[in-house]
Parts: structure tokens; sequence; C-alpha cells
């Protein structure tokens, strides 16, 4: 148990955190897009932390055990930068075509898409 | 090391609870929402395991899931939008 246990540790506790909340926002807010911004947001953040745990983990082994490590490391931050660039484009695609098959946000106050589309 | 494990089993109780979104969600965007959602969980729950069994090959499929999952979910989104392809 030595800084380096205790610093994946911590980054480990806040991905699982933030995993979980994602999972109470999506069964907790009224419409498709609230739940759309807990899910995306709180999963991106959570696996954020979670490869940089991972990414800690490597470069301890990197150091003090063998070069072979260094694969691990380096595919995780590739995996960790596919998920940053896929995430929001996603969740973005998704949300459009929520509002263009006629989904209504639940208690809008206004609709300034539906204005500017002319519907 | 001991904490992953335990952390993946926190995202398998997390899984199943964005399962109940996908099963009873009341419209198909809802359903989407949570397919998108528990895919980004999949893919941290691969590269947890592949840390835990120090084996590379894990994450090499985290990263080839994360870019089809994306593909999968831009083409139910275009599907939905009801536009030419």
């Amino acid at each position: 148990m030595d800084w380096w246990d205790v610093a994946v540790m911590v980054f480990l506790s806040i991905g699982a955190f933030f995993n979980a909340l994602a999972a109470v926002g999506l069964l907790r807010f009224p419409d498709v897009y609230t739940r759309l911004h807990a899910g995306t947001k709180c999963t991106t953040f959570g696996t954020i932390f979670v490869c940089l745990a991972v990414i800690l983990f490597g470069v301890r082994l990197w150091i003090y055990e063998s070069d072979a490590y260094s694969i691990l490391t380096i595919h995780t931050f590739i995996a960790l930068v596919c998920v940053l660039l896929t995430n929001p484009t996603g969740a973005h695609a998704i949300a459009r075509a929520a509002h263009r098959s006629g989904v209504k946000p639940a208690r809008a106050v206004i609709d300034e898409l539906e204005k500017k589309e002319g519907k | 090391m001991n904490s992953f494990l335990t952390v993946l089993f926190i995202l398998s109780v997390v899984s199943a609870l964005i399962a109940i979104r996908i099963f009873k969600g009341p419209t198909a965007p809802d359903r989407v929402v949570g397919l998108d959602t528990l895919n980004t969980v999949v893919i941290a729950s691969m590269i947890l395991f592949g840390a835990y069994t120090k084996e590379v090959i894990y994450i090499d499929v985290g990263i080839v899931y994360a870019l089809l999952s994306f593909i999968a979910t831009l083409f139910i989104a275009k599907y939905l939008e009801g536009g030419e392809f």
C-alpha cells in the first residue's frame, strides 16, 4: 500500500461514483433530453477517471516491473481518446433525432429549436 | 489488484439499473439513450477487466467496441430521424 495504490483507489472511486450517478439520473429524470444530459455527461466523466486509474496502474508497473506494460498504458490512453471523441457526438445525434421524431421536452418553458425549424 | 474487482462489481450493478430504463422506457429515444449509456459503462468495464488480468487484448477489444457502438448509435439516430441515408 503505497502512494500509487492510494491514487489509483481515489480515481477508481470517483469513476464508480459518477457512473452510479448516471444510472440514478436515467431513472429519476422526466424526459429524454434530461436523461441524455445525465447519462452522457456522467458516464463520460466517470470513464475518464476509470481510464486515468488504469493509466496510473500501468505506469507503475512500467516503472517498477517491466517495459512490456507500456503497451497497456498507451492502449488505455487510445481508448480514452476514442471515448472522449465519440460520446458527445453520439449524444448530439440522439438528441437531434429525438426532437425531429416529435418528442417534446417535458415542462418546457420555451422551445427555440421548434421555432427555428418551423413546424 | 482487488479494488479493480470491486469497481467491476459496482459497474455491473449500474448496468442492471440502466437496463431497467431500456426495458421500460416509454418512447424509442429513451431506449436509445439507455443503450448509449450502457455502451460507455461496458467500455469502462472492459478497460477495468484488462487492468485486472494485466492483459492488453481486453483493452484493444474496448477500443473496437467504442468505435463500433458509436457507429451503431449514429445509425439508430439516423433511422429515428426518418431522413434519407
